[in-house]
């Protein structure tokens, strides 16, 4: 009965136009990036190496090797992932408590399907449009990119150093990030689930969970000692940019890069880690108040 | 218009090839359908539904009566499951709702209130998802024979938000009778309906019960409705039970119901159980007394009366299931008024 279940509410949520205005909004934001680049590029490259390019020799050439594919893609999920939370919260706050508003929610409940069943179902759905938001941002962002403005070594600035990855070393660490990302949005989605559960329209649970995120946000951008040590190792935002651990490789004795390697992956791991415990915890919360529910809608 | 009448004809009416539960052996054997039991619901300070206690038997129309307010509408979500009761137990098939909820579930279809549907989807999509959440295997032929049985099947690709109340009410219909159930539950079905919905949608829960043989339990505050319809009936107010029984046994139009208010209601009811005319005595409160005789009886009900020197104030007759209905509830309401 999951199957069917889950198709009815992966058929729902892609019947409904609004679901459209997530990938109309990520293919517009990527577009407008690669048009932006494709016609200043070398601007905003002198813009990235501000800082060095009295310590290195950067002729046009190398420029244009830099402005490649894979840091197109680099530059959008920084910018695109901060935003996803909100068009992941557009579904996924609406998923129950759209449905009590609609008052299809107790049409639906009296059909010969457990609550458990129900709404685990309706998560798994949010968790597919979740994911699918995220192929279809790798496919425009990642491979549309790719197809632009080529492939090369990817350069990545960090604040202390310069990270640099052979070409044939990126495309897997891209998956990879999409793949973590998947698990750090999911971790939004079931905040907006939980919520969703305890409202009965849909805007609460979308408005609340920006909320969350946003202080969280800042709470995990501050730099107060106090709140490094206590607050920001346990904040769900703290770890979804954990993504980018992909992106920072070891070098070895000479400076060189090692391919395939990643600096710290036991870090990545336990952010991994900590964002599948939230969605456990939000989804299990979300489902035992479900379970005890009444629906008065 | 054309399409309403086909819906609601008698011999058309959901001629149904899905697998009927009547073949089950529960419903060989012979005992109450829905047994509910001691039932009470609280929300905060408010007691909805209050040791609330009723029977159904298979193969009738029961009528839930209540004031707007009254607990029917909880009560309703209750026997589905929608909202948790907390004390008391219901049984519905010989099975405790709370142990085999969806076992129960897939023989009952039920309508709350109103029909809300997805605007987005068509009649088609919705049909053929409940079905699915039904746990039933359909044809497509199937599912647009339901629907022409409706009259959508020319709109049956048209967009929710495209249908009138009464398109809507019918789409809610066949979704709630789309796996056949043999217990249907309609609570308030003629809200929103004009008069012809309301004559469609009387036939067609007489059609449900004395042609496909289901059960159906409908609520309403529209006593008038249920009074041409039901063979039982259960009249609640402020949660708690007033009457249950058979309309013919509480209301049988050949007698009437008198109420009787006098000037020492104690006295006179304790005159009254003394005396030949205990036999009438149908109900005793504090602010009237009710006495059920015939209607020929009626002149020498009064003339015993005041030869027995009760004090009457006021005697009035009523004959309609609308008149005991309010009789039964406005004067609670009159009498908490004075109290307080």
């Amino acid at each position: 009965m999951l199957l069917p279940l889950l198709r009815i509410e992966l058929y729902k949520i892609f019947r409904r136009p609004r679901t459209y205005i997530s990938f109309g909004a990520i293919a517009a934001i990527v577009w407008l990036v690669q048009i932006a680049l494709k016609f200043d590029g070398p601007a905003y490259i002198d813009l990235l190496l501000n800082n060095i390019k009295e310590s290195f020799l950067i002729n046009a050439d190398l420029k244009h090797k830099i402005l490649n594919g894979y840091l197109i893609c680099f530059v959008i999920l920084n910018t695109i992932l901060i935003q996803m939370p909100l068009l992941v919260a557009l579904v996924a706050g609406d998923s129950i408590a759209g449905e009590a508003n609609m008052g299809t929610l107790r049409l639906s409940m009296t059909k010969p399907i457990g609550r458990t069943q129900y709404i685990l179902v309706k998560f798994l759905a949010s968790v597919i449009y979740t994911v699918m938001l995220l192929v279809w941002m790798a496919l425009l962002a990642l491979f549309g990119s790719m197809l632009i403005f080529g492939t090369n070594d990817l350069i990545v600035m960090r604040s202390d150093s310069i990270e640099q990855m052979r070409a044939y070393d990126v495309v897997w660490r891209y998956l990879a990030a999409f793949c973590y990302a998947a698990v750090a949005l999911s971790a939004v989605a079931a905040l907006a689930f939980l919520l969703s559960v305890l409202a009965e329209n849909s805007i609460g649970p979308i408005i609340a969970t920006m909320s969350i995120i946003i202080v969280f946000t800042i709470l995990s951008e501050m730099n107060i000692p106090i709140y490094d040590e206590t607050v920001k190792p346990w904040l769900f935002t703290t770890h979804m940019v954990a993504w980018k651990g992909f992106f920072y490789v070891k070098t070895d004795a000479e400076g060189v890069t090692i391919d395939g390697s990643i600096q710290n992956l036991p870090a990545i791991f336990r952010s991994l880690s900590i964002l599948l415990g939230y969605i456990i915890l939000f989804a299990g919360t979300a489902t035992w108040i479900f379970r005890k529910k009444d629906i008065l809608s | 218009m054309q399409a309403n009448r086909i819906f609601f004809s008698n011999h058309y009416l959901f001629r149904s090839s899905f697998v009927h539960s009547f073949t089950d052996p529960y419903f060989q054997m012979n005992h109450n359908l829905l047994k509910v039991s001691h039932l009470t619901k609280q929300f905060g300070e408010i007691k909805a539904v209050d040791d609330l206690s009723f029977s159904m038997d298979k193969g009738f129309i029961y009528g839930f009566l209540g004031q707007n307010g009254a607990g029917k509408s909880t009560t309703i979500r209750m026997l589905l499951d929608l909202i948790r009761p907390d004390e008391g137990s219901i049984e519905i098939f010989g099975m405790e709702l709370k142990k085999h909820r969806n076992e129960i579930m897939r023989q009952v279809g039920a309508i709350i209130e109103r029909p809300d549907l997805y605007k987005y989807l068509s009649a088609w999509e919705h049909l053929k998802m409940f079905a699915t959440m039904s746990g039933i295997k359909y044809k497509r032929a199937q599912l647009m024979e339901q629907l022409a049985l409706v009259g959508l099947a020319e709109r049956a690709h048209s967009k929710v938000k495209t249908y009138s109340q009464g398109m809507k009410q019918r789409l809610g219909i066949a979704i709630a009778l789309v796996h056949d159930p043999a217990l249907v539950i309609l609570d308030e079905p003629t809200n929103g309906l004009d008069p012809q919905g309301i004559a469609d949608m009387r036939n067609l829960i007489l059609s449900l019960c004395h042609e496909k043989g289901k059960t159906v339990l409908v609520s309403s505050h529209l006593l008038s409705e249920v009074e041409l319809i039901a063979d039982s009936m259960l009249i609640i107010d402020r949660g708690r039970k007033l009457v249950e029984g058979k309309v013919n046994e509480l209301f049988d139009p050949s007698e009437h119901l008198c109420e009787l208010i006098t000037s020492d209601n104690a006295t006179a009811i304790e005159k009254i159980r003394s005396s030949a005319l205990g036999v009438y005595l149908k109900e005793e409160r504090e602010e009237a007394i009710l006495l059920k005789a015939p209607k020929e009886q009626v002149p020498l009900l009064v003339k015993q009366l005041v030869e027995m020197d009760i004090p009457v104030l006021s005697l009035h007759t009523r004959h309609s299931l609308e008149d005991y209905f309010l009789s039964l509830t406005t004067k609670r309401d009159a009498a908490s008024s004075v109290k307080n």
